[in-house]
């Protein structure tokens, strides 16, 4: 076991896990925040998708140990009041069906939209394209992602 | 430790069924003229509500509480069947909040989500439950104000008497209305005077999915819960030995038990469960059959050529149609083994306490669930809850109870709180797959190209009947005949989003559209023939309605321009499943030597439609699952085993492959029919037949792309 901080959602939470556990099983069993998903634990579906410093980043292959100097953010921090113009966009387009896969979406769209601002439809499908949605929900995603685009 | 943050159903017992029959009374501390300050919780409103039927409870401060029974999976019934409750009390929809109902087998009937059968159900009784309530209501205000009932007016729930300029909101009268028994039949609305049914209501749970709180089985967490993975056998397979040493030695491992054919690993946490699931060495020894695709291939050969079916329907003399006939078509259509593979893995929460037991989790069937538990555990039923949490899908997974019954049964044997979850590998190699079948079509067709014989043989592997002998063409062919064979298989096998059709639709509109061109007849107008033929002169039982059929068929050819530009290449298919007709015509592309589907229109006759926005997400969600199962679904087994272990090999459709998705509804004015699974069975025969068209290409085995016997057509699916 090993003791170490890290910086999520703005605050300091000190943990105590084997060190090869990834940043998803340190969220979900110890710390609570159990918005970020596990679906395929092999970094292929994106249901696990946090920030790393603003990037994306696969929560279910990354060791938290790895991560103690950079800031993390969860769905749960993406905004106090869940009104980030994609949770925003999400809202206005309605886009769940079961809804399991949106916060990996919603923090995907939330990073690409960091890097850039006004992503075309093409570039948008590229960003959007690891992740996975079971339920069929693309188009929806697709309209949200170019919504919550004009909305920041 | 996170925990689901939602009354649970016996907490609402305590603070509001302290009456039989619901009639608790509340007190009126609040009004709703005055400015309200502060947002109250569901549990606040329901401590003060009065429970009107197992629907609806209202509080004094005007907030009501709709409960809603059936477990959601994303098919949106969460939302829609509030909204017709709403909808016949006229309620002011701002002041709904919805809870998901616990299992209660007394108060409802058909708690479970499959079949799509929820809303055709319920509707009269959603619809019942609210108007009996402002039956109620309204004849409150009536006793209280000295009024007559019929100059009482009632509008987004605020009860108004014009004459005397007197309103107010529903709140104020739970009180005189819980003296009052609510009649059994009561006047329903017209359609057109619908204020909430037709409308894009949203999703009632969005703010807590897009802000990431806990509401799915896998987010139940309980202090002091143990956690358990389990290593399943192969099919076919018993336990020979158990070496467990190597997974005991990980931190975090407290036990490795042994139980029926498999293995439990128990922790308190996840992580060390699946590294130790990894060094896990049991060895197996066959018990029974253990099959390879291989030997599927050669068993379907063998039923086909040579077992005798059950015969399903016999209409006329096929014998005598095919001797006479000018013209015999032969094809033969086979699909693989489908995981479900919803996003949310399986998993539940058990904790068996002596003779009781405490069972949360996503179910599509908690009456299942607890009789499950119930056998195994020895116990009577009534001593067993179920909480159903929210489910990352289910796609006919969850109908069954095979995790639940593993919850249980380590939660006895460790006697405490148990969670299991499965990995990724766990549910693609855990059984309960759509079966593989293979069908074979002969037609027989008259001088003039008509269709005067019809045979079709369903083999299937634990399929039960693989035909659905009452469908069209039934009813619209002189002379047919439907039979079935089963091979038993231990591969484990279940319902999978409109089971049956989800490929015999794609099989026989595909044959029908072979058929249409050797008969030289556009495949749109080969339908609607045979559609007259059903209509003048039926053979047989016709278990569709006709008119409805040439509804979707006409629209959809109308809205997808069929047939008037020479440069797109089409293909049409139209199936009745579930009590929903969906045409559909998908459009492919040449580019460069390369077949591109760009487009499928669809037309939809399900009645009513409750929520336009949920009706979108069924119609063009099962479209795409029909599609990207359709292109790349495929499940092959070695040994027992099936070789794609995770979403790597096992491939899903994806944003960048989803062409545009075109829907359009027919107003038939009928009631509302599910729409879950019908918009999903005719996308494969669209797709196909459209193929065809583009390349002469005739592909009679799913999957499309993810085939080496189709790689060389470089199929792609991409938005226009």
């Amino acid at each position: 076991m090993a003791k170490f901080n890290l910086k999520i959602n703005g605050q300091k939470r000190e943990v105590d896990v084997e060190e090869d556990t990834p940043l998803l099983w340190v969220l979900r069993d110890q710390l609570g925040l159990v918005g970020t998903k596990y679906s395929c634990g092999i970094a292929q579906c994106g249901a696990c998708t946090v920030h790393k410093n603003g990037e994306a980043i696969f929560s279910c292959i990354t060791p938290a140990s790895s991560l103690t100097e950079d800031d993390i953010t969860t769905i749960e921090g993406l905004s106090e009041e869940g009104d980030h113009p994609v949770q925003k966009a999400w809202q206005e387009v309605d886009v769940a069906q079961c809804g399991y896969c949106q916060a990996g979406q919603i923090m995907n769209a939330a990073a690409l939209l960091n890097k850039n601002s006004a992503p075309s439809m093409d570039e948008i499908d590229d960003a959007m394209n690891r992740n996975i949605c079971r339920c069929g929900t693309y188009h929806k995603i697709r309209e949200a992602v170019a919504m919550a685009a004009k909305l920041k | 430790m996170a925990t689901l943050n939602k009354p649970s159903r016996r907490d609402f017992l305590k603070i509001a069924g302290t009456t039989a029959g619901g009639l608790f009374i509340g007190f009126n501390w609040t009004s709703c003229d005055s400015p309200k300050v502060e947002v109250l919780s569901t549990e606040a409103i329901l401590a003060q509500a009065q429970r009107f039927n197992g629907y609806l409870s209202i509080a004094p401060t005007g907030d009501i509480v709709i409960f809603s029974p059936n477990p959601e999976l994303g098919q949106n019934i969460k939302t829609s069947f509030p909204m017709v409750v709403a909808e016949e009390l006229d309620a002011d929809w701002t002041k709904v909040r919805v809870v998901q109902a616990n299992l209660d087998t007394e108060v409802y009937d058909r708690q479970l989500t499959g079949g799509s059968g929820a809303m055709p159900h319920s509707w009269e009784r959603l619809r019942k439950a609210g108007a009996t309530a402002k039956f109620v209501l309204v004849a409150s205000a009536a006793k209280l104000w000295n009024v007559p009932v019929e100059e009482i007016t009632v509008e987004n729930g605020i009860i108004t008497h014009q004459a005397s300029k007197k309103s107010g909101h529903f709140g104020e009268f739970v009180a005189e209305a819980a003296t009052m028994t609510a009649p059994e039949e009561v006047q329903l609305k017209e359609p057109k005077d619908f204020k909430i049914i037709g409308t894009a209501v949203k999703n009632v749970d969005n703010d807590a999915i897009f802000t990431g709180k806990p509401l799915f089985g896998l987010d139940f967490y309980r202090e002091g819960m143990l956690q358990a993975m389990v290593q399943r056998p192969p099919f076919g397979m018993k336990i020979k030995s158990v070496d467990d040493s190597a997974a005991r030695a990980i931190a975090g491992v407290k036990d490795v038990l042994v139980f029926e054919n498999s293995v439990a690993i128990v922790g308190s946490s996840t992580w060390p469960l699946m590294k130790a699931k990894k060094v896990l060495n049991v060895s197996y020894e066959p018990d029974g059959s253990v099959e390879s695709t291989e030997d599927h291939n050669r068993i379907f050969q063998d039923m086909i050529a040579n077992q005798k079916g059950e015969v399903r329907r016999e209409d006329g003399n096929v014998n005598s149609a095919f001797k006479n006939a000018a013209k015999v078509v032969v094809a033969e259509y086979q699909c693989p083994f489908l995981s479900h593979s919803p996003m949310e893995p399986m998993n539940f929460f058990a904790h068996v306490k002596g003779d009781k037991a405490e069972l949360i989790g996503p179910t599509q069937t908690p009456d299942r669930a607890r009789q499950t538990a119930a056998g195994i555990l020895g116990i009577p039923p009534e001593n067993i809850t179920v909480e159903i949490t929210r489910l990352g899908g289910g796609f006919g997974r969850r109908l069954a109870a095979d995790y639940v019954a593993e919850a249980v049964q380590i939660s006895k044997l460790t006697n405490a709180p148990v969670k299991v979850t499965w990995d990724r590998q766990d549910d693609l190699s855990g059984g309960l797959y759509r079966p593989a079948v293979r069908y074979r079509f002969e037609a027989a067709l008259d001088g003039d190209g008509n269709m005067i014989g019809y045979k079709l043989k369903g083999a299937g592997i634990n399929s039960g009947n693989s035909t659905r002998q009452d469908n069209f063409p039934s009813g619209a062919v002189p002379n047919l005949k439907i039979e079935s064979v089963e091979y038993t298989s231990p591969i484990t096998t279940n319902a999978w989003r409109a089971p049956i059709t989800n490929f015999l639709a794609y099989a026989e509109q595909s044959f029908l559209d072979e058929v249409a061109l050797e008969a030289g007849k556009d495949p749109v107008q080969f339908r609607l023939e045979l559609l007259d033929q059903a209509k003048n002169s039926p053979t047989g039982e016709i278990k569709y309605d006709v008119d409805r059929m040439i509804g979707v068929i006409k629209t959809v050819a109308e809205k997808s321009n069929w047939g008037k530009n020479p440069s797109t290449k089409q293909g049409f298919s139209v199936y009745f499943s579930h009590r929903t007709y969906v045409a559909q015509v998908a459009d492919i592309v040449q580019e460069g030597g390369t077949p591109v589907l760009k487009k499928i229109t669809a037309a939809t006759d399900c009645g009513i439609v409750v929520n336009p926005t949920g009706a979108n997400h069924q119609v063009r969600g099962g479209i795409v699952d029909g599609m990207g199962h359709a292109m790349y679904g495929n499940l092959t087994f070695k040994d027992g085993l099936p070789t794609q272990k995770n979403f790597d090999t096992y491939k899903l459709i994806r944003m960048k492959e989803v062409p545009e998705v075109d829907v359009h509804y027919v107003d038939s004015g009928f009631d509302p029919t599910g729409l879950g699974e019908p918009a999903l069975p005719p996308t494969g025969g669209a797709i196909a037949n459209a193929i065809f068209a583009a390349t002469g290409r005739r592909l009679r085995s799913q999957p499309f792309i993810e085939q080496e016997e189709f790689s060389d057509l470089n199929l792609v699916i991409r938005r226009a």
